[in-house]
């Protein structure tokens, strides 16, 4: 029922998935020479002068002197020439730019096409990687540039550009329009101050004109619109704001081997885009798909690769017939709209298939239904592979010869008791033989054959191919007819039992795959028996990479011996990074042999697959795409069966060790405590009767091992994560005279000066925690400080925290290290000796503030040397209203 | 041998060989018993005036024994605890001990202790109920404070509090106790009240309020005024 009240998962991944990326801002203009470059520079500087880190990773000026003078005052990236066919590309240095890792990066012409041998073949996949890195970047674009409305502006302008950006990027990206009215460009155009590049000038005169330049223009403003749309959308679906969107709608669009599918492809992106509809792309699978020509194929994947640039979901859809797939799938994913494309097919065509449109929009009560004419094809139509045994075999040639010659002989040697009538019907064994056997053609001559057969032999005249009798026409037609319909009959059920063979090769595929999988307890056995099984599937070569301490390894591969170059490590790399395939096949890294996909569970990706063929091929078909995925899927799940499995066996242990500890220490606490207090009290009754050194030193020393002791078994339980907490108000006077009461002796050689101001608020904090982390603190100020120096207790209050530093003054903090001094076992080098002391007692301290909720901190005075040890009791610790007085 | 009789309870014997040294110098006899059992024995047939009891004990829970030790006479009881058994000791304080010392112990501390423990029993017989510490006098019946013979004037908040620990002169009240007595309306536990309460007595009575030494917090517990003895 609240179904929209419901906060959409894929709106609140979307924004998870925008949060600790970097953010992208596109200067989107209707036309180059607008200022897009001016504008993102002085918006650049101007966040440069703001005291954000800017950088300049590629900007062409094109000499113009005013964006020259913006981009002096941003420290500009070194490109990085690529040597391509002779010629020397400058392009932008994408790795020295991440390791720059400006807070903001400039990046002109968001469109641009990378050099061969970049590692991205496009500059906005170069963009990505660098908001996956949480760089912040400006951009240019020009409106023809965008993907789904190239069509739309090459309609118009005569001009088609070959860089387009998806609209993915743009609908994540925030958009300022860069805009001035034509007459001013035109203007400018003429002044010479547009730089424009070769290939444009020819059609330049057509381009500028004043009802183009309006028209993108217009485009310009629209899209910004609807990206702001968008993203006004997913905020109200992250949130539930109970929008207004279109509910509901789904869009459904069918694509062809027919050469302009990807028109129709971005027409539908169009129609999703203008109902906020989420749409699916979807390629039927026919048994006629079989015989489709390479071409073809490629059309088709290339035409589904698009969609899912585009934002679209895609699906491969068995079905007998073209019509059936997508009824039934427009069915089952409940589509409203339907996309499909009208070729210019013969009217005789249409007359014999009936044209799908039409049934489409009868079978389809419901749903609207788009129908946009096709391009034809302006390639030579590619020429068809025949199905095997199309024309039929020779075999089967032969032996319907020899059946009709078999029926003939006999015929004749019973042609005494037989009626002519009933010859006819002995002809009808062959024919239906032949055209269930062999096919429509060799049905068909069959039954010409017979016919043949049966009036030179039969029908009188005998031994001419004249028919006296018009009966005897019918016989033929009826011999001819049979061959037609059993032949068509046999092909249909024959395709069916294809399809079904099909599927249940997949599935068999699936199922024996994942029953190896499950049989496997041993995570090597595992990746090689995956890698066996899926190179068996593909015949391809299959290996298994795997992240580990030292970076990529090979865990398992189909062909024992197979390297990796450093270019296919570079892109296995890159798919363990973003859970996206890279390599051959895949818009990144595409010139390495080797597929790579990621095999995933939920974010995490826990290995990477890599598929190459020795044939040069792709390696894997789109056909097989979906196959593939799901063995993968099955991969992935076995791999993370085993790591749990594994993880459950860890935590039993540790659980048994944590016991065993535990039991250790508690022993070890009541064992070591008990001798140290009678030592200790028996040191300090002897030392009232007597005064000697030596028992001074008995005493002293059994002190400190009773704080070691209390320090071990602190530790323990900051590590176990096993502290209680018994929180109550504590007022820092009393918490720091305690403290100062119990060191008393161990400092009794230094002043302890209190400065901790009556008024404070009261914190809320375990009182015997706290002050054994002031014992801690203090004991190491004691121990470091100088001899007879003062030891400082300061509280002040700040802003809504409050803070208590134990501040003393001695050689203070190795500098660029004083954060390292609440580390376990951590000791001032070089002084540890001498000092004493085990390192725990700083760990403790932090181990106990972070239990509490307080921070710690350790720096060096700034006045003069000295170390200063503070802790930070944020808003949250304070007890409301305790710092005024409480008179009546 | 006279002065008063002390029990101590401790299974170890090194620390009752300890204890019996340091109350040999503070003038008082020792009794011991090991466990539980002779404890109770101890306290029915030896009528000690004070018990020194070690909560950890072989033979039964130290707790348990608290009340049944204080049925068996009138001496009060003193426990012996680890520092971070905050708990047990509220627990014990609860069931009728009247103070406790912290292992490793200081031998002074355990006369203070005692000295404290046992005077209170003076107290309760009607003695004096006038309290000194140090420069300041508090007279309990005429509701009178004064440091260094000039009348202080506190609130009432502020005499109900400092009157709960000056009827115990020397021994820990537990924050519960003085809350309850100074606030009986207040069903919360509200200690920042009364730590309030006391930050401001501390301005009027104490030499250093930064280093409180007439009214001594103690941690997790309550407060101890640490009177003349």
């Amino acid at each position: 029922m609240n179904d929209r009240e419901r906060p959409e998962p894929e709106a609140f991944l979307r924004q998870a998935y925008q949060e600790g990326r970097g953010r992208l801002k596109i200067f989107l203009g209707a036309a180059p020479g607008v200022g897009k470059t001016y504008e993102m520079l002085s918006e650049g500087a101007a966040r440069k002068l703001a005291g954000l880190d800017v950088v300049i990773g590629i900007v062409e000026t094109h000499g113009r002197a005013e964006t020259e003078a913006l981009t002096g005052t941003i420290e500009r990236l070194p490109r990085r020439p690529i040597e391509y066919l002779g010629r020397v590309l400058d392009e932008m240095d994408l790795d020295a730019l991440l390791e720059r890792r400006p807070a903001l990066a400039l990046i002109d012409e968001l469109a641009h096409s990378n050099a061969p041998g970049s590692r991205h073949p496009k500059r906005y996949l170069d963009v990505e990687e660098l908001l996956a890195a949480g760089i912040d970047v400006y951009s240019t674009l020009n409106i023809q540039h965008v993907e789904s409305l190239n069509d739309v502006v090459a309609s118009f302008t005569r001009v088609r550009v070959r860089e387009t950006v998806p609209d993915s990027v743009l609908e994540q990206a925030e958009i300022e329009v860069v805009d001035i009215p034509p007459d001013e460009l035109i203007e400018r155009l003429r002044d010479g101050k547009v730089y424009l590049p070769q290939e444009a000038t020819r059609a330049l005169a057509h381009f500028f004109s004043k009802s183009n330049l309006s028209a993108l223009r217009e485009l310009a403003l629209r899209r910004a619109a609807q990206a702001v749309d968008a993203q006004m959308l997913d905020h109200l679906r992250a949130h539930a704001l109970g929008g207004t969107w279109a509910g509901g709608e789904r869009i459904l669009i069918a694509v062809s081997e027919l050469a302009g599918a990807e028109e129709l492809v971005r027409a539908a992106k169009r129609i999703a885009d203008s109902v906020h509809a989420p749409w699916t792309a979807i390629h039927v699978e026919t048994p006629r798909t079989r015989s489709l020509a390479p071409a073809e194929h490629q059309r088709i994947a290339d035409a589904l690769n698009l969609a899912v640039r585009l934002g679209a979901t895609v699906a491969t859809v068995p079905a007998l017939s073209v019509i059936d797939g997508i009824k039934r799938y427009a069915a089952d994913e409940r589509a409203t709209q339907i996309v499909v494309g009208k070729s210019a097919r013969s009217r005789w065509f249409e007359l014999r298939h009936g044209s799908v449109v039409d049934r489409l929009v009868r079978e389809t009560p419901g749903v609207a239904v788009h129908v946009l004419p096709m391009e034809p094809s302006r390639d030579r139509p590619a020429r068809r592979i025949a199905p095997a045994g199309a024309w039929g075999s020779r075999a089967g040639y032969a032996w319907t010869t020899l059946m009709i010659a078999l029926v003939t002989g006999g015929a004749s040697a019973l042609f005494h008791i037989l009626s002519l009538g009933n010859v006819a019907l002995l002809y009808l064994l062959p024919v239906m033989a032949a055209a269930s056997l062999f096919g429509l053609r060799t049905g068909l001559f069959a039954g010409l054959a017979s016919s043949l057969a049966y009036n030179f032999f039969f029908l009188p005249p005998t031994g001419t191919l004249t028919v006296n009798n018009p009966e005897n026409v019918v016989s033929i037609f009826v011999l001819l007819g049979v061959a037609v319909l059993t032949s068509q009959l046999t092909a249909r059920v024959r395709a069916q039992a294809d399809l079904a063979a099909g599927s249940a090769r997949t599935n068999a595929a699936l199922a024996g795959y994942l029953r190896q999988l499950t049989a496997l307890a041993d995570a090597e056995d595992l990746a090689k028996a995956a890698c066996l099984e899926i190179a068996r599937l593909f015949d391809a070569r299959v290996v298994l990479l795997e992240r580990t301490a030292a970076g990529l390894s090979v865990k398992a591969s189909s062909a024992p011996g197979d390297r990796l170059e450093t270019m296919e490590l570079a892109a296995a790399q890159w798919v363990i990074d973003r859970g996206e395939p890279a390599g051959r096949g895949t818009g990144t890294l595409a010139a390495s042999d080797w597929q790579f996909q990621p095999l995933r569970a939920g974010d995490r990706v826990l290995a990477v697959m890599g598929i190459a063929r020795d044939d040069n091929r792709d390696p894997v078909r789109s056909d097989q795409l979906p196959l593939l995925a799901s063995l993968l899927d099955q991969t992935s799940l076995a791999l993370e069966r085993l790591r749990l499995e594994a993880e459950m066996r860890d935590i039993d242990a540790v659980r048994e060790r944590d016991r065993l500890r535990a039991a250790l220490l508690s022993s070890v606490s009541h064992d070591l405590r008990t001798p140290l207090t009678s030592i200790l009290a028996a040191a300090t009754e002897l030392r009232r009767r007597r005064d000697d050194p030596l028992l001074e030193t008995v005493e002293s020393e059994a002190m400190r091992l009773n704080r070691f002791v209390a320090n071990l078994l602190d530790m323990a339980r900051v590590e176990a994560g096993a502290i209680r907490l018994r929180l109550e108000p504590v007022d820092l006077t009393d918490a720091v005279a305690g403290a100062v009461h119990d060191v008393r002796r161990s400092l009794e050689n230094h002043d302890i000066v209190l400065d901790v101001p009556p008024n404070l608020p009261l914190v809320e904090v375990d009182p015997q925690l706290f002050h054994q982390m002031l014992l801690n603190l203090l004991d190491n100020a004691g121990r470091y400080a100088d001899p007879r120096s003062p030891i400082t207790i300061r509280a002040a209050r700040r802003h809504g925290t409050l803070s208590l530093a134990v501040v003393d003054e001695g050689p203070g903090l190795p500098v660029g290290r004083e954060g390292e001094m609440f580390e376990t076992f951590r000791r001032l080098q070089g002084s540890d000796r001498s000092a004493g002391g085990t390192g725990l007692g700083l760990a403790i301290v932090k181990g106990f503030a972070e239990a509490m909720g307080m921070s710690v901190e350790a720096a060096n005075r700034s006045d003069r040397s000295g170390a200063l040890f503070s802790i930070h009791f944020p808003e949250r610790l304070l007890v409301r209203g305790s710092d005024q007085g409480l008179d009546e | 041998m006279s002065g008063p009789r002390i029990l101590i309870v401790d299974d170890e014997l090194q620390i009752r060989r300890l204890l019996q040294a340091t109350l040999a110098r503070g003038g008082y006899q020792a009794l011991e018993a090991t466990n539980a059992a002779e404890a109770l024995v101890q306290a029915r047939t030896s009528a000690p005036d004070a018990v020194l009891l070690d909560l950890g004990l072989p033979d039964r829970d130290g707790l348990e024994i608290v009340p049944l030790l204080r049925k068996a006479g009138n001496a009060p009881i003193l426990v012996i605890s680890a520092r971070d058994d905050t708990d047990q000791k509220v627990a014990a304080l609860d069931l009728g001990a009247v103070d406790y010392v912290t292992k490793p112990f200081d031998s002074e501390e355990v006369l203070a202790r005692l000295r404290a423990a046992l005077r209170e029993r003076v107290l309760a017989q009607g003695a004096t109920a006038k309290v000194r510490a140090g420069s300041i006098v508090i007279d309990l019946p005429n509701r009178i404070v004064t440091r260094e013979n000039a009348e202080i004037h506190l609130t009432r908040k502020e005499f109900a509090v400092l009157e709960q620990l000056a009827l115990h002169p020397g021994r820990v009240v537990t924050h519960q106790r003085v809350l309850a007595a100074a606030w009986p309306h207040e069903r919360d536990h509200r200690i920042d009240y009364l730590r309030i309460v006391v930050r401001n007595l501390r301005q009027k009575l104490e030499d250093d309020p930064a280093r409180p030494a007439i009214l001594v917090n103690e941690l997790g517990i309550g407060y101890r005024l640490m009177a003349d003895t």
